[in-house]
């Protein structure tokens, strides 16, 4: 494992210990969210500092996006009573925002690290190559995968079912 | 080019730590969603360390067992959030300590 690596991985570690603890700790839903979201990427540039670049991949678009996005959806359907105390005025604009936003910076910064120095060399010393996880994934556990699928196909059809307004509800309506 | 390998303890520590917190939020939030959140943060944190295990190994099976919990975190969640809406519209709240009953 290079050097840059090496400190991406730290980086990456500790910008999502704090981004989690921090997001455990905000009043507001939604800045939480933005927190979780960016202990999220610091976990994914882990992920590429350990030489998984298939899984740091999936880790951004599957968490930080798909999953976060649900959340943010669900945050925007209810309108939270914020647990605050009657006099306190939750940051707004900018304000509001800078912590993620600095952290997100710092995963910026050290992920173009890497990547400008992934050219030159590979990353780490125990590269695992997409195509290694999915020979693996298709062959040996070719029957987590269609247990997977089914799990997928009972999500569906029980969010569905759960989301669904109930027939009293349709009649009042 | 400087070989230098993260002690795999360190990565172990952080997917520890991940998981500490995420369990602090479980147990200190009343809300339904931070709990919903919390269980997220768990869960990736048992990636994390599969994750770890896979670079100390050099092997690719932490990586798949990666996919299958981001698959069952993506059911988990959906689920998870349609009963969150589901409730919010009976109870008017989203105050863990609300739901104590169960009939509808």
């Amino acid at each position: 494992m290079s050097g840059i690596s090496f400190v991406a991985f730290y980086v990456g570690a500790g910008a999502a210990v704090l981004a989690t603890a921090l997001a455990i700790m905000q009043r507001q839903p939604i800045h939480a969210l933005l927190y979780l979201t960016v202990s999220l990427l610091g976990v994914a540039l882990t992920f590429l500092a350990l030489g998984a670049p298939l899984a740091a991949a999936l880790e951004v678009i599957i968490y930080a996006g798909a999953v976060m996005v649900l959340f943010v959806f669900a945050t925007m359907t209810v309108s939270m009573p914020s647990d605050a105390p009657p006099g306190h005025v939750p940051p707004r604009g900018l304000r509001a925002v800078a912590g993620p936003a600095a952290l997100g910076l710092l995963l910026a910064a050290a992920l173009l690290a890497v990547l400008r120095q992934a050219g030159e060399a590979p990353l780490g010393k125990t590269m695992v190559a997409p195509r290694d996880v999915s020979l693996l994934l298709y062959g040996t556990y070719g029957v987590g995968v269609e247990l997977a699928s089914m799990l997928l196909l009972a999500g569906l059809i029980g969010a569905y079912h759960l989301a669904r307004r109930s027939r009293t509800e349709r009649e009042r309506a | 080019m400087n070989v230098q390998a993260v002690p795999v303890e360190h990565g172990l520590i952080a997917a520890g730590l991940l998981f500490a917190l995420g369990l602090v939020g479980l147990l200190t939030r009343r809300s339904l969603l931070f709990v919903l959140m919390s269980v997220e943060i768990m869960l990736n944190a048992a990636g994390l360390a599969f994750v770890v295990a896979d670079a100390k190994w050099g092997r690719a099976d932490g990586q798949v067992m990666l996919i299958f919990i981001l698959t069952m975190a993506a059911a988990e969640v959906s689920v998870g959030l349609a009963l969150l809406l589901r409730l919010y519209h009976t109870l008017k709240t989203l105050n863990t300590d609300a739901m104590r009953l169960l009939r509808g």
